[in-house]
């Protein structure tokens, strides 16, 4: 689905990612680990097509077809969506009408919201004074009416509180189309048929990975993949022993 | 008038404005053409009826409490359907009641420049709307300025007076009618706010391209008195240059004022609001947000503070749509004594690529997210008005986008 080729990205001039590939298939989920710093929201925005990171080398490419080139406005109608880390303030746009114009049916943006807890958040403007959960809701809230076929989730999790991940696991297997999913391998594998859905999520502690189960871990390093392909679990134990830069040890 | 007035102003009349691109008065044509009472808005003609729906003024008066219509330099219609409120022609006002000649040319000196002498000298055209003590309006009365005829020279005389412990909503409109290109509006406006009473001042600018504009607005409040002013001009103009000022008098009373402007290629306004606060505990609040599609944009700000324990804060908000335009932020503060609190933000700029990806990563086009954010930058959302105002206005400024476009 998503094939990323040599990828070198430049912010500000200065070269963040230095040769990234990376492929996910149709139905796959993937987990990036990586240092502060690392480049990982820069992958995840040069994805997605933001101005400020400057494609150097490589290319990627979306359903077969390349994108390297495309506006964000493309890359999104293709089916790719994305989750901020830190998303911006819309002034004098509410929430509730963001919905109505991004949900690609005409829809009860209440009922939408109820079960993100956000109801009461329809008429705010987007982002606006929202806590730092909130705003992690928001941005699942916002997908979950966008329904991408390819969703980038950078942090998810991060500054959410144990109640409120579970919500939030909810809403990535709702995108991920695995619903249902009860922490059974079975049941993990009759899903997988039949679903096409993949992704691709940052997460510093995996905690998301407690509700989420992923197919294969990455981690940036040095702006390369590095201890590339592994389950996600085995490869946050790794970092947890060896260290970002130790992890290929481990796996050895 | 009185022959002191008269001669004052008969003096200023080449007098230079403070601010602004001068005028050629001479160019227009005075008085014009006098028009007939009507007895009934819903008799005007259709056409004219639209026209005055895109500056907030509704003839079919759902949910208005008066109206009042001058047309070119005739005072047209004048009623109040609620008890306790008086709309008059302020000519009319002047007859039936000696005291007021104390209000009038009080706040604003005829001899300010010359377009306030010449205001002065072409008569009393415009506007007494007042409420009795105690008095709270139900709804807004509205108050048209309708320019009919081309190349005219209107000149408005307006005195609002809400007594104390009243509460009076306005919403004044103010356009010319279709088919006219050019005109000139000057619009003395005398404001007061007594004890503890309250108006709220809406004014929507829908002029046309080659009209030009001076507002003379003062204003005064009393102790624990609020004035609340919101300005919308989103529509083509030649020239506005306004610099309303609030004397806030009183202990603890409150100006805030809030103003939405775009300008287009060809427009110049300069637009600002001063406050200056000598009651003890009197708060201010200027938010201002200005939009340039090419036109040219002064935005004004000033704070004075004269009193003890004074609180005032400016915001000037700048977004450029076009590399043509220019917006001139100009805040100002100014302290006089010790103790008090005066702040301002302004910032101007183009519109942030961050947010306009953001809109683009949801589905929208870079045209769309555009348009997402210009609505959102002139919310009138952030004028608190009441639901029904704010709902007219809201409708006033969709119309008017769209006879922009
Ligand atoms: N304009 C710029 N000029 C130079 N370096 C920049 C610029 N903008 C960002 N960077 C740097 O790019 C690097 C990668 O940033 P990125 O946001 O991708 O990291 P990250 O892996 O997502 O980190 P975190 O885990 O903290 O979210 C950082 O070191 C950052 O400081
Ligand atoms: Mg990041």
């Amino acid at each position: 689905m998503l094939k990323v080729e040599d990828l070198h990205v430049a912010v500000g001039g200065k070269p963040i990612l230095k040769g990234i590939n990376l492929h996910i298939k149709p139905g796959e989920t993937h987990v990036l680990f990586g240092p502060n710093g690392s480049g990982k929201s820069t992958l995840l925005g040069a994805i997605m097509g933001f101005e400020r990171y400057q494609v150097t080398e490589g290319r990627i490419l979306f359903k077969g077809e390349e994108i390297t080139g495309r506006s964000v406005a493309e890359r999104a109608k293709l089916g790719i969506g994305i989750a901020f880390q830190r998303p911006p303030v819309l002034r004098g746009v509410a929430l509730g009408d963001l919905l109505k114009a991004v949900a690609p049916a005409p829809s009860d943006v209440g009922e939408m919201a109820d079960p993100m807890h956000l109801a009461s958040f329809l008429e705010r403007d987007v982002n606006s004074g929202f806590s730092g959960g909130e705003v992690k809701r928001s941005e699942m809230l916002q997908l979950l009416a966008q329904s991408p076929n390819f969703v980038l989730l950078d942090e998810p999790e991060s500054g959410v509180d144990l109640e409120n991940i579970a919500l939030i696991g909810q809403a990535v297997n709702h995108l991920l189309q695995k619903d249902g999913f009860n922490g059974e391998e079975r049941c993990r594998r009759e899903m997988k048929e039949g679903r096409s859905k993949a992704g691709l999520i940052i997460t510093h502690t995996g905690y998301i990975l407690d509700y989420v189960p992923a197919d294969l871990g990455h981690v940036l390093y040095d702006g390369r993949l590095s201890c590339t392909g592994f389950n996600p679990r085995e490869l946050l134990g790794c970092i947890h022993k060896y260290g970002y830069a130790g992890c290929t040890r481990c796996l050895a | 008038m009185q022959d002191e007035l008269r001669q004052k102003a008969q003096q200023a009349l080449h007098k230079k404005a403070a601010l602004g691109e001068e005028i050629d008065l001479d160019r227009f044509v005075a008085g014009g053409k006098e028009h007939s009472y009507v007895e009934n808005l819903k008799s005007l003609p259709q056409e004219e009826k639209e026209d005055m729906l895109v500056a907030g003024v509704d003839t079919t008066e759902k949910q208005r409490t008066g109206s009042f219509i001058l047309e070119d330099n005739t005072v047209v219609h004048a009623a109040s359907f609620q008890d306790g409120l008086e709309v008059l022609g302020t000519a009319a006002a002047l007859e039936k009641y000696e005291w007021l000649r104390d209000y009038y040319w009080n706040l604003v000196d005829i001899d300010t420049d010359k377009y306030t002498a010449r205001a002065g000298l072409e008569g009393e055209g415009g506007y007494f709307i007042r409420a009795m003590p105690g008095v709270k309006a139900v709804y807004p009365i509205q108050a048209c300025m309708f320019i009919a005829q081309e190349g005219l020279l209107q000149g408005a005389h307006n005195m609002i007076i809400a007594e104390e412990g009243a509460d009076l909503q306005l919403i004044t409109g103010c356009t010319t009618g279709r088919h006219i290109g050019s005109g000139m509006h000057i619009g003395i406006t005398e404001i007061y706010v007594k004890k503890n009473a309250k108006i709220t001042f809406t004014m929507v600018h829908n002029w046309s391209e080659d009209v030009a504009v001076r507002p003379r607005t003062v204003s005064v409040v009393e102790e624990g008195g609020a004035y609340l002013s919101n300005y919308i001009s989103m529509t083509p103009v030649k020239s506005v240059q306004m610099y309303p000022t609030t004397y806030l008098k009183g202990k603890n009373s409150v100006a805030r004022y809030h103003s939405i402007m775009v300008g287009y290629p060809g427009s110049n306004l300069d637009v600002g609001s001063r406050v200056v606060l000598q009651g003890e505990g009197s708060r201010a609040e200027i938010i201002a947000r200005s939009l340039t599609r090419g036109g040219r944009i002064v935005n004004r700000g000033h704070l004075l503070g004269e009193g003890a324990g004074v609180k005032g804060h400016l915001e000037c908000q700048g977004l450029m749509l076009s590399p043509q335009g220019v917006i001139h932020a100009v805040p100002e503060l100014e302290a006089r004594v010790d103790g008090v609190a005066l702040s301002h933000e302004a910032a101007v700029g183009k519109i942030a690529q961050e947010e306009v990806e953001y809109l683009m990563a949801r589905g929208f086009s870079e045209e769309e997210a555009t348009a997402m954010i210009v609505r959102g930058f002139l919310n009138v959302k952030i004028m608190g008005l009441p639901e029904e105002l704010e709902a007219e206005v809201r409708k006033a400024i969709e119309l008017s986008e769209h006879s922009a476009l």
